[in-house]
């Protein structure tokens, strides 16, 4: 395994910086879903469910930081707090926000852009997963392999919550 | 003959008897003071409906009046027994301020008015929204207490006549996880087991099902069982001590909100001592393999950490679950209002799948019903989902259900899940319904939060219609009150938890002008004009049993085929359990023998969902992970619960019933045995809770969430520490303010979260932390909880009065063998 070992050694290394961009994704995420909740507090299935499946961003990110020591990472294995991803999201968001007045289109608007962004997660996961069985690391397999499937359920769940939500918010509201 | 206080005796007296062996018959009566049974004019046939058990009786009549009640000794589920409310609580249809006359609101006041203004009023609000706003502005809210005919014509108008997705039952509260949990393990609603598997289990566990409470008759076999030769041993959860508990072998009380973990850990441990049938999951279920890695964290030390229990009593519970030769398992509201309520229910279906234990004597499964007709409410549509099982997911089951309607399939809703109750009362909160129909059901005081609920249901954009038989809180927020006839005053049938179908017969008229729920729906569609594709009048039906043979056609081929009963096919004898058909032309005692099961993709009702977000599992994907419909074994991992208790809130709070009580007392506070024997809200604490604080029994306590506060007095329990229960009966109707707290709550909703589980959505009422302090002493006075129930006090008793109902609960006991009470 030489020629893993030496592109693990390698500074900026290509497979360092998918676990880094990953780390930063699923810090995103975690951001995504919890200013959903924060928005939608009223909406109870959404604000606690959101919450509920941020926390598999945010051992997502534990999880790389581990394997990117491996790589020459330094990672912070502590996901990002909630205050500061909040704050961050919210200077991203207000240019899209004030578009929306109607608060259920914002719901809408919200859940396509939580979809989206797990979308991009789950094909970042994808890469490092091939990327793992090429360089034979069954560490960095494992990881991919447990977190991947919860990458899925969490795009699921905001496609579902939006194909609930649309009809009702677009016809009636 | 023998007469028994069965205020003081609940379950009455023991008829013991072996496994294999016939639970002897007891026919239980009581009729009013002075009447005797030779003063009988008539006896009509009938059942329960104030517990989902279906005990049969048949209803004394003497001068048009109900007199009281008998046990049909015949019937398969009771043997002649009936409970404490089935005995007394009819005598709350004699009461003097039933509902007689339609009501209207005028002016902000409700009036007296006549059917024809009333109806005109309710079908002409829905058609001006159908116009303006569209079918997504009308929602239903019913019940688990109508008739199934009643269910069927309300889905009926509600998704094939007005198009709406919006139509739910209080069901949505009591059984919505049974269904879900059925779904997700069998892809299809349907209890597995039946009542006689009690004659024959070698184990029984029992599940956050306090069943000596909620089911009387249910428990009393159980204890014949236990009186009898070679008894069957008990697992029961529970954080409360209840009479199953205090008869258990291993009583686990596991910390509130911890079930998912608790339930992992005993299938760990199964797995792990090979405990398991590997033939007959090789054979008949799918998802072994990620069950056997989800529970693999979860060791008993890890559990005993999370639920604080034991790890020495879960492991001798997983010892009973392994070795039981004939496992029978029931579920109630402790697993289904609790934290994971679908993921909880569901690991006990794993543990009868991965053991092989299904569809034969003593081996099934209870996912039990908390309401008399609730079984009904699902499986004719009337809580939301399409009718007979029919899958929503699935367009050839819409294409189906269309032709028997005799409507276009896209008339019926099915783009998106049907709306469960919450999330339509968010709908009615951001007013995009602006229309809500409720039948029979009360939720200004059953619904969680309810300073939110009263809000919502008082804004002025809302028409609210409210059909019920006696004012209640919601009655007296509503636009126009619709007065129903209740059992007893009208025909119909119902369906009890283990499937058994019985006829309950018209035995009197109903009072003043109130009419049968059916005829209100009838007439509800008559002046909508709805039709169907051909123009003829869409409910084509008039009389119940009219109803009944339409259902009957509407069920043919589905796993609830009706098709081989009939209204005289179910007079007379016992009840009939479904599937009744060709094929089981006397019906079926247990589903799933032999490991067949409805779970084919292009059978099923459901492809199930993720259990912690709730997301439907998309066609093709169950395609792919059950192509031949085995049982599915779902994993789940653990979450903790949403609002765990704090400095500030250092209690678990839970709430539940009382063995006295139904719902919110409409019925049984108007009975009298019933009522002196709870008459009032406690508060429940155990002994070291009560020690720490120096509180006694009797002290009023003030208990209080963030959602708001109710004063009760205490009874020191033996619940575990850390906990503290309220019963959820009792609201303001019998109060001077009606409606609302005048000062310190009473309603236990009033501190309730509003939160759900997103599978089954159901509303969570056993979770969420309260602060509670003492803000007047006992002063000699005790809380007036039962003292032979759960709420029984912990230790020793010293002045608190024993529940007892004196001569004016004696009920009569007819025993099979020996003819005498023991």
């Amino acid at each position: 395994m030489t020629w893993a070992t030496t592109l693990k050694g390698m500074k900026g290394n290509k497979v360092g910086m998918a676990i880094e961009e990953l780390h930063r994704a699923e810090n995103d995420l975690a951001g995504a879903l919890l200013n959903l909740s924060d928005q939608q507090k009223v909406d109870h299935e959404v604000f606690y469910v959101a919450r509920d499946i941020a926390q598999w961003s945010r051992e997502h990110v534990r999880q790389l930081a581990g394997v990117g020591r491996d790589y020459g990472l330094d990672l912070d294995p502590e996901p990002e707090d909630e205050s500061s991803l909040m704050a961050r999201i919210k200077q991203k968001g207000a240019e899209a926000l004030g578009r929306f007045h109607e608060p259920s289109l914002l719901l809408l608007a919200d859940l396509r852009h939580v979809h989206r962004t797990a979308a991009g997660v789950s094909l970042d996961w994808e890469v490092l997963a091939q990327t793992a069985q090429a360089l034979q690391d069954t560490e960095l397999l494992e990881v991919a392999q447990s977190c991947h499937p919860q990458t899925l359920r969490q795009m699921r769940w905001a496609n579902a919550k939006l194909k609930e939500t649309a009809a009702q918010v677009m016809v009636t509201g | 003959m023998p007469q028994i206080d069965r205020i003081a005796e609940p379950w009455g007296s023991r008829t013991p008897y072996g496994p294999g062996k016939s639970w002897p018959a007891r026919v239980d009566s009581y009729l009013a003071d002075g009447i005797v049974p030779a003063d009988v004019d008539r006896w009509v046939q009938s059942a329960s409906i104030l517990h989902s058990n279906g005990d049969a009786m048949d209803i004394a009549v003497k001068d048009d009046r109900i007199v009281g009640v008998r046990g049909r000794a015949d019937d398969r589920v009771n043997h002649g027994r009936l409970g404490p409310k089935d005995l007394f609580a009819w005598q709350a249809n004699n009461s003097a301020d039933r509902l007689t006359k339609p009501l209207v609101r005028r002016d902000g006041r409700l009036v007296e008015s006549d059917w024809d203004t009333a109806m005109d009023l309710v079908a002409g609000r829905t058609r001006e929204l159908l116009e303006e706003r569209g079918p997504s502005s009308v929602g239903f809210y019913t019940t688990g207490q109508l008739f199934l005919e009643e269910y069927y014509v309300l889905g009926l108008i509600a998704h094939g006549g007005i198009g709406t997705s919006h139509v739910d039952g209080n069901t949505r509260l009591c059984t919505a996880t049974a269904a879900a949990s059925l779904k997700e393990s069998f892809a299809c609603d349907g209890q597995p087991g039946s009542y006689t598997d009690i004659d024959h289990a070698d184990v029984i566990a029992v599940y956050g099902h306090n069943m000596a409470e909620t089911q009387t008759v249910l428990w009393a076999r159980i204890l014949d069982r236990l009186s009898g030769p070679e008894p069957p041993q008990l697992v029961c959860v529970d954080p409360r001590l209840t009479p199953v508990a205090a008869a258990a072998t291993v009583h686990l009380a596991p910390r509130p909100g911890t079930n998912v973990m608790l339930m992992n850990a005993l299938l760990r441990e199964l797995i792990s001592n090979e405990h398991v049938d590997e033939e007959y999951i090789e054979a008949h279920a799918v998802g072994f393999d990620e069950l056997t890695k989800m529970v693999e964290p979860c060791t008993l030390e890890r559990a005993a950490e999370v639920c604080d229990v034991p790890a020495v009593d879960l492991r001798e519970a997983a010892r009973l679950l392994g070795t039981a030769q004939r496992l029978l398992s029931t579920v109630l509201q402790g697993f289904y209002q609790s934290h994971q309520a679908t993921a909880a229910a569901v690991q006990v279906n794993n543990v009868h799948i991965i053991r092989g234990m299904l569809g034969r004597p003593g081996c099934g499964v209870l996912q039990m019903n908390g309401q008399p007709t609730a079984q009904n409410t699902r499986e004719a549509g009337a809580d939301g989902d399409l009718p007979a099982f029919r899958n929503w997911s699935n367009d050839l089951h819409v294409t189906d259900l269309a032709r028997v309607w005799n409507v276009d399939p896209m008339r019926i809703p099915h783009y998106a899940p049907p709306t469960p109750l919450m999330q339509m009362l968010r709908y009615v909160e951001d007013g995009s319904i602006r229309f809500l129909y409720v039948t029979g059901t009360n939720p200004a005081v059953s619904l969680p939060e309810l300073a939110r609920i009263r809000k919502v249901l008082s804004q002025e954009r809302l028409f609210l219609v409210v059909q019920d038989i006696f004012p209640t809180e919601t009655t007296q927020l509503a636009d126009v009150v619709l007065p129903a006839a209740t059992w007893g005053e009208k025909t119909g049938t119902f369906t009890n938890a283990d499937r058994t179908v019985h006829l309950s017969e018209k035995a009197v008229d109903p009072p003043g002008a109130a009419r049968p729920d059916l005829d209100i729906l009838l007439d509800y569609a008559r002046r909508l004009d709805l039709r169907d594709k051909d123009g003829a009048p869409l409910v084509k039906w008039s009389t119940p049993e009219e109803v009944f043979e339409g259902w009957k056609e509407c069920s043919r081929g589905r796993p609830c085929d009706y098709t081989g009963l009939s209204y005289d096919k179910l007079r007379g004898g016992s009840g009939i359990q479904w599937p009744c058909n060709d094929e089981h032309p006397d019906g079926a005692e247990r589903l799933y023998a032999d490991g067949k099961f409805f779970a084919q993709p292009d059978y099923c009702e459901s492809y199930g969902r993720d259990l912690v977000t709730g997301a439907p599992v998309e066609p093709t994907e169950y395609r792919a992970l059950n192509p031949t419909g085995k049982a599915v074994l779902k994993a789940a991992e653990y979450v903790p619960a949403h609002e765990l208790t704090s400095e500030e809130y250092p209690f678990h709070l839970i709430t539940g019933r009382t063995l006295f009580h139904f719902h919110t007392r409409t019925k049984t506070a108007r009975t009298p045995q019933l009522q002196d024997a709870a008459p009032e809200v406690w508060v429940e604490c155990s002994v070291a809770d009560a020690d720490e604080h120096r509180w006694s029994e009797g002290d009023v306590l003030r208990v209080t969430t963030p959602r708001g506060e109710v004063t009760a007095r205490l009874r020191v329990s033996g619940i575990r520490d850390g906990v503290l229960f309220l019963p959820f009966h009792y609201g303001y109707w019998d109060t001077d303010a009606g409606d609302e707290p005048a000062g310190g709550g009473r309603a236990a909703n009033e501190l309730t979260l509003t939160d759900w589980d997103p599978a089954s959505k159901q509303p969570l009422y056993k979770v969420g932390a309260a602060a509670a302090e003492c803000v007047e002493t006992a002063a000699g006075h005790a809380a007036s909880a039962p003292t032979n129930t759960a709420s029984a006090p912990y230790g020793p008793r010293g002045d608190i009065p024993a529940t007892r109902g004196q001569t004016q609960a004696l009920v009569t006991e007819e025993l099979e063998s020996t003819g005498a009470a023991s």
